[in-house]
């Protein structure tokens, strides 16, 4: 833990002297034969939203996975905070992996806990809180910054797809993440909802001042929630840019993601 | 999106054995390490074992009656009909009672952690708890594999208690014994070397029936086919180690007892 905290003091700097909390370059994975991830460079500066669109099966998931620790990397080097992650022990991953909060795509809710266990999960197991009161606050204010206080004592399958996410969202807020990696989060969801958590993202950013990668194909969330876009196609990032930059790019990828935004 | 690798069968084999012994390692590694989940533990030892008791217990009951019934008629031939209740005892605490009932349990335990924490990997909870840095290991598979090693053992023992009662009423049913008769001839035949061993070795068929289960769970592949898959391959694997464990321990037993 002191190491990561030391490292963070001494953090590269992008080119402008802002921070940059996750550096990629060269990033190669592939699963038997098919090359996954081709070569990836990345940098996601403190509080930056970036947002990564792409066709399914282009490798973003894999990008993140490989992030956080659950896959490994073939080639190239991914450094969070300073520090290279394949070359962390177990228990510095674990300390590494405090720092993250991870939306996925289903929500990935423990089914047999309540929300309100499931909230208290990581604050037992993982920053090993015992105050009974304090994790109830922690539980309570969690819950009603994403809307959801009156889904505490429920279970995940009495939940929609749209609460089953701000249940998600709430469990990897609740141990304060430094950065957040959304894996599609507005996948299934009605515009409505789509909306609603595209704009949760832009809150979550503000209030807890965290950095962000966002993987998704949804256009309304791209224009809502993303400060930078970075479009994927066979393992590469293809294109990057605003939001504005991109609906006028020429890159024929790129406009065919823009080509119904008016 | 991922390519699957071709590779042999006996290669998939040997790898599969390799990761059977990391996860043995890794299941070690994680009993004490940061405290032990007690409420998880106490939890799933009601799961598995309370809420198994009535099919084992139904189990032994009617194993029990049909060990007598098919007893019988061959200690009729030999003028034996009074040793059913030792044929009985011996027979069934010894061998076919730990047996059984471990295969029971596969059937019953194995399956549905391997279902459960299969669907848990489907549905990316075990990612979930890896990535925000709790010990899925310690969480998920210490508990269960320490509360099968603990539970097979005692439904074991209350299965032989039923299923020797079970020959008492059997016996009752064509001929004439008291009830302090049989047990008395029952507890008589049965000596430390019959008790021991056969009470050591359902611990070990506990531990397969809860290790298998989640090693099973914990490998599945990503897809809802593959929950059945780990269910399905937890009991045949859990029974297929059962059948190992259990030749192991007669040949250990009688070299040390006879």
């Amino acid at each position: 833990m002191d190491d990561v905290k030391a490292d963070i003091e001494q953090m590269p700097k992008a080119r402008n002297g802002e921070e940059v909390v996750i550096a990629i370059k060269g990033l190669k994975k592939s699963f038997g034969k098919k090359d996954v991830l081709r070569d990836i460079n990345l940098e996601v500066k403190r509080g930056e939203n970036v947002l990564i669109l792409g066709k399914s099966g282009t490798g973003k998931s894999v990008t993140i996975q490989c992030i956080v620790g659950l896959l490994t990397p073939d080639a190239g080097s991914l450094k969070v905070f300073g520090n290279e992650v394949a070359q962390m022990s177990d228990d510095e991953l674990k300390q590494l992996r405090m720092k993250f909060g991870f939306l996925f795509q289903s929500g990935a809710l423990y089914d047999s806990m309540t929300i309100r266990e499931n909230l208290e999960f990581p604050l037992t197991r993982v920053l090993r809180l015992n105050d009974q009161t304090e994790i109830d606050k922690r539980v309570e204010d969690v819950l009603e910054s994403v809307g959801l206080l009156e889904a505490i004592d429920k279970l995940p399958s009495d939940l929609s797809g749209g609460m089953r996410k701000r249940a998600g969202l709430a469990r990897t807020l609740i141990i304060n993440p430094e950065i957040m990696l959304y894996d599609e989060p507005t996948t299934g969801l009605d515009p409505i909802t789509s909306r609603e958590i595209s704009h949760l993202i832009l809150e979550i950013q503000k209030k807890y001042k965290t950095s962000s990668i966002i993987i998704t194909h949804d256009m309304e969330c791209a224009r809502i929630a993303a400060d930078r876009m970075l479009i994927m196609d066979d393992g590469k990032f293809i294109a990057e840019g605003s939001f504005d930059e991109l609906h006028q790019s020429s890159n024929k990828i790129a406009a065919s993601f823009f080509k119904d935004i008016l | 999106m991922a390519e699957e690798i071709t590779i042999p069968g006996w290669k998939k084999w040997l790898e599969d054995i390799g990761d059977q012994v990391a996860f043995f390692f890794k299941f070690f590694r994680n009993i004490f390490s940061g405290g032990f989940e007690w409420g998880e533990f106490i939890r799933q030892c009601y799961e598995i074992g309370y809420r198994s008791i009535m099919l084992v217990g139904v189990t032994s009951f009617i194993m029990g009656v049909v060990l007598i019934v098919q007893l019988r008629p061959t200690l009729v031939t030999f003028g034996a009909v009074s040793m059913m209740p030792q044929s009985l005892s011996i027979s069934f605490v010894r061998e076919l009672g730990p047996v059984i009932i471990a295969l029971i349990c596969a059937g019953k335990i194995a399956s549905s952690i391997g279902a459960e924490l299969g669907s848990m990997k489907v549905t990316e909870q075990l990612d979930a708890m890896e990535v925000s840095g709790a010990n899925a290991v310690q969480y998920l598979a210490v508990t269960r594999i320490l509360a099968t090693t603990v539970m097979v053992p005692l439904l074991s023992l209350i299965g032989d208690v039923i299923g020797l009662f079970a020959g008492f009423l059997a016996i009752n049913l064509r001929d004439s014994i008291s009830f302090q008769l049989y047990f008395h001839k029952v507890i008589a035949s049965l000596g430390f070397s019959d008790l021991f061993p056969a009470f050591v070795k359902t611990i070990f068929f506990g531990f397969a029936i809860g290790f298998i289960g989640c090693y099973k769970g914990f490998h599945s592949n990503k897809g809802t086919e593959s929950v059945g898959i780990a269910a399905n391959s937890a009991v045949v694997t859990a029974s297929l180690w059962i059948f190992v464990i259990d030749a192991i321990a007669v040949q250990v037993t009688s070299l040390l007892f006879y």
